[in-house]
């Protein structure tokens, strides 16, 4: 039984945006999600490096002024704007992106985010998703449900070093979409092809079912 | 007659010592300073304490590694967790070589602005509950906890804008922009790598990113070229 592939996890992401939100969307899985807006909705994309609406992600004209939090480069659409580090980041934590869109390594039961470090390679770095986790209005964790060996990532409490206690208020994986809510996980969807059941074996806190209970919709 | 100007950016590092802190404007490919890295990597100036965004990610900074210059590095971004190629920095780091103290990014930028505006420091719920807070105090403010975040400042920064005049005005291009203005703020000297110098007025005063008071020195380079890291 296979979950989704990392572009229908985006797909599904993008779902959850609407016109006129400013989104900020992660390096890794979360980039991906740019590809998928809805067609005709003016989405704002924020980039840590200070650029409020930019477009796709451009492969021919490198330029290197221009370019996104992961440096890959991007064009602009009308109606963008730049800023330097300082108003980027008051942008942030002051409360003025509507969602952010985060990779994740471990999400706990109460919405604790672990995604920026892993002991076992001795490595990682924070660039700007503590500050992200922190201060979006709304934190989207885009992940692969399990890692390795099936091993959990949403977990009762995050084995690895966090980046935000308590940030999470949506898990999107390739086998279930759960709402982060102060009474626990809510399992609110669950991919074609996989049920309530093979979520909750993979899956260390125990899920409630929402009673709207559905599949998917791609 | 104010004139800034430098013939080289080795001229500009004339008075850059052994054990200095030095900040590097840049994110990335953007707005890095690429000129005076690679005169401070001629220059051999040693112990070096950085402080830059990132280092070996797409930027010039890991050529300070080649022969061990640094010391000591603050950034956000410098060790990946992932990535089968590892930077020289990313090596001397696991080798216990060089010193590393990361920053979210928010914080690191509030940082240099507190520094190079007067301020004592800048209180943040960013880093509370994660291994960011430890050794620090913690404010609370009408029932709400704050992580006291100290300035940061430097010897030096080297910072890149597009274009400036022999006053020191700098503009800048697009998301080139990102920690230049404020590091030109918070070090004693600053020195900034541009594209072009044109006259005092060549630049419309709405379009000054860093007013000249800010800047000691100006030095035209050509760029270097950069290509896509990824």
């Amino acid at each position: 039984m296979a979950g989704l592939s990392r572009e229908l996890i985006a797909l599904r992401v993008a779902r959850e945006l609407r016109e006129g939100m400013v989104v900020n969307l992660g390096i890794g899985l979360p980039t991906l999600v740019s590809s998928f807006l809805p067609p005709g909705a003016e989405i704002l994309l924020q980039a840590e490096d200070g650029i409020l609406g930019y477009g796709a992600i451009s492969e021919q004209d490198f330029d290197p002024d221009l370019i996104n939090a992961g440096g890959q480069p991007v064009t602009l659409l009308p109606g963008a704007s730049f800023f330097d580090s300082a108003a980027s980041f008051a942008m942030i934590r002051g409360g003025h992106v509507d969602v952010a869109v985060l990779g994740g390594l471990e999400v706990s039961e109460r919405g604790d985010l672990a995604n920026w470090y892993l002991p076992e390679r001795g490595g990682g770095s924070i660039g700007g998703a503590m500050d992200l986790a922190c201060g979006a209005r709304r934190v989207i964790v885009a992940m692969t449900h399990t890692a390795r060996e099936d091993r959990p990532r949403i977990r009762t409490r995050c084995a690895y070093p966090l980046t935000a206690p308590a940030c999470v208020d949506l898990i999107i994986t390739d086998l279930a979409v759960i709402e982060v809510r102060p009474e626990g996980l809510l399992l609110t969807e669950v991919a074609p092809g996989v049920d309530a059941a093979f979520v909750q074996a993979r899956t260390e806190p125990e899920l409630r079912l929402s009673p709207d209970l559905r599949e998917m919709e791609l | 007659m104010i004139d800034k100007t430098f013939a080289s950016p080795d001229d500009a590092l004339h008075d850059v010592a052994d054990g200095a802190t030095i900040m590097f404007g840049g994110f990335v490919s953007a707005g890095t300073p690429s000129n005076l890295i690679l005169a401070l990597q001629r220059r051999g100036t040693r112990d070096i304490t950085g402080i830059a965004n990132n280092i070996g990610l797409g930027d010039l900074l890991d050529v300070l590694c080649e022969k061990r210059q640094l010391a000591k590095f603050i950034a956000t971004f410098a060790v990946r967790a992932s990535g089968a190629r590892k930077s020289l920095f990313e090596e001397q780091y696991a080798r216990g070589e060089v010193a590393l103290e990361l920053v979210p990014q928010g914080t690191f930028v509030e940082r240099i602005r507190a520094a190079g505006a007067g301020l004592g420091g800048v209180l943040t719920r960013v880093g509370l509950g994660t291994m960011v807070e430890e050794g620090k105090r913690t404010i609370n403010i009408d029932g709400a906890d704050y992580l006291l975040e100290l300035p940061l400042r430097a010897d030096f920064a080297f910072i890149k804008a597009y274009r400036a005049d022999r006053m020191g005005n700098l503009a800048y291009r697009m998301a080139g922009r990102n920690f230049n203005p404020a590091m030109a703020t918070a070090a004693d000297v600053v020195i900034a790598e541009v594209e072009q110098i044109v006259e005092p007025g060549g630049i419309d005063p709405e379009s000054v990113g860093t007013p000249g008071v800010y800047v000691d020195r100006v030095v035209r380079c050509d760029p270097v070229p950069v290509r896509w890291y990824g």
